[in-house]
């Protein structure tokens, strides 16, 4: 098969179909762009989850040196090792507790160096500043109340904190935002397929005589045909390649700079450059084949080979 | 060479047979008419061997091939082995006359060299000498149809199947497209046409196949267009 002959066949179709091309550049852009984001809020959440999140329901924060000037609860100076046992003995008398994991600060120190990386507040931390805690995991996580309850005001517990509803709205919040935009990708990538299937027929139309000529002299269907899949392939990656830069864009003015999410939340971690960047080739990988795909189911119908 | 055994064909949604239960055999070298008044079957006998219809019953065999049985990524294979030329001539408009020839070598993968080579000798061949890089538009109807003829012999096929290749042409120049198809013939290809040219069927004294409302009515070794009573 000769390279150039199907290069010069692509380029003529693309520009005969200038309109169609520009319509399926922008609806792939579009649905790609509304994939990434898809992607990367889930990544988002992720980041935002932290260690325990998934793995416990309820945390029991016991008093540390710090805290003795700073939190009405931890008057009596740190926790002692005593007042601890006596804690995990009724935990695990309950029989509401499924597991009780215990985190030093040493591994507190850890896991939050973890999550929020080098940002500024990390790097002023050290590890004795950091809580002691039970991580316990309910076989009921709604009855989170009873356990609050009984411990709450032991000696030596800082607070009690459900681990879920600290982040709950947010997460729902950004739960819903997903679902949006899978929706809408959703919607577009319909139009999208549909344009693409469109442009395919009108192409295969406009070249009949000469699809009807290469059928005659017996050019296979494959080199019959992939001058129209290579077509919706290039304007495909025009597509995802326009999706990758509203990706980068949108990360940027979000995050970094315009809206600069990142200096005016500073609890919040937000995904990094690296994640993003992991997000392209699948972005690119997508709008490469997914129209490619769809041209040549369309060839199937609208020209015969 | 071809042989249909016993072939119908019936299109969908239509009653009445296209062609019913035709057989008949087509040596190697042989030149054939196939003539029959309009929706006679020809142009179906010609689709056939072209497998761009398959029989609905019976056996079509071209170049020693079951059509019915040949799988569909073989087609292309197959129809390189056969040369076609329309009514219509069938031109690319946008490319000049050798791009056209050269068409039929490059969409199956012929290496450049070879095309430069073979495309002005055939264009010679079909009596186009110097009229390469000439428009399909700025020439006669008759010069358009060597141009058809060309491109299908480009390739040396064994079978040159030919659809009323004279009907859009007057008298006269219809004798040099036959006089070449003669030529074509002689070099050992076999050619099958339909036409409805009586002064080319009877002037010509070659084999004519008659098919009328898809039967095989007539087929004379060295026969004329009509019956003579």
């Amino acid at each position: 098969m000769r390279a150039q002959f199907i290069f010069s066949e692509i380029g003529v179709g693309l520009r005969r179909n200038l309109t169609m091309t520009f319509a399926v550049v922008v609806s792939v852009a579009l649905s790609l762009a509304l994939f990434g984001s898809a992607l990367l809020l889930n990544k988002q959440v992720d980041v935002m989850k932290g260690y325990w999140y998934d793995k416990v329901n309820v945390s029991i924060f016991f008093c540390n040196k710090a805290d003795q000037e700073t939190s009405k609860n931890c008057g009596k100076g740190a926790v002692t090792k005593q007042q601890k046992d006596v804690i995990k003995a009724d935990l695990d008398k309950m029989p509401l507790v499924e597991t009780v994991t215990y985190e030093s600060s040493q591994e507190a120190y850890k896991h939050y160096k973890e999550q929020f990386g080098d940002s500024l507040l990390a790097s002023s931390l050290t590890p004795d500043q950091m809580q002691e805690s039970y991580r316990i995991k309910l076989t009921d996580p709604t009855k989170y109340e009873v356990v609050a309850s009984a411990f709450a005001d032991r000696p030596g517990v800082q607070e009690v904190q459900d681990q879920r509803n600290l982040l709950k709205n947010l997460f729902e919040l950004l739960r819903n935002l997903n679902f949006a935009a899978v929706f809408i990708m959703a919607l577009m990538l319909v139009v999208a397929l549909m344009l693409i299937v469109n442009t395919v027929r009108v192409s295969a139309f406009s070249r009949r005589r000469e699809t009807g000529i290469m059928r005659l002299v017996g050019a296979s269907s494959l080199y019959i045909q992939v001058p129209f899949i290579m077509e919706a392939a290039v304007a495909g990656l025009l597509g995802a390649g326009l999706a990758c830069v509203l990706l980068v864009a949108g990360r940027y003015f979000m995050i970094d700079n315009g809206m600069n999410l990142a200096e005016k939340l500073p609890l919040i971690n937000f995904i990094g450059w690296d994640q993003v960047i992991r997000v392209l080739p699948l972005v690119l990988a997508v709008g490469l084949l997914m129209p490619a795909v769809a041209a040549f189911v369309a060839l199937r119908k609208y020209l015969k080979v | 060479m071809i042989r249909f055994d016993n072939v119908t064909k019936i299109y969908p949604k239509q009653n009445r047979p296209a062609l019913r239960d035709v057989s008949l055999d087509i040596e190697r070298g042989e030149f054939v008419f196939l003539v029959g008044s309009s929706g006679s079957g020809k142009s179906t006998f010609l689709r056939l061997m072209l497998r761009e219809e398959r029989a609905t019953h019976g056996q079509v065999h071209v170049l020693g091939k079951d059509l019915n049985r040949l799988s569909n990524w073989k087609v292309p294979q197959m129809r390189r082995q056969l040369g076609t030329v329309f009514q219509d001539f069938r031109l690319l408009p946008n490319k000049t006359v050798g791009e056209n020839v050269a068409f039929a070598l490059e969409v199956i993968g012929k290496p450049r060299g070879q095309i430069r080579k073979t495309v002005p000798e055939v264009l010679d061949l079909v009596g186009l000498a110097g009229k390469q890089d000439r428009m399909p538009g700025e020439l006669s109807g008759g010069e358009q149809q060597r141009v058809a003829v060309a491109r299908a012999f480009v390739n040396r096929p064994m079978l040159l199947i030919a659809d009323e290749p004279t009907g859009n042409l007057d008298p006269q120049t219809s004798v040099g497209i036959m006089k070449l198809l003669d030529r074509i013939n002689r070099t050992g290809t076999t050619v099958i046409m339909a036409t409805h040219d009586q002064q080319i069927v009877d002037q010509m004294r070659r084999r004519v196949i008659e098919l009328e409302k898809g039967l095989l009515v007539r087929d004379q070794s060295r026969g004329v267009y009509g019956y003579q009573h």
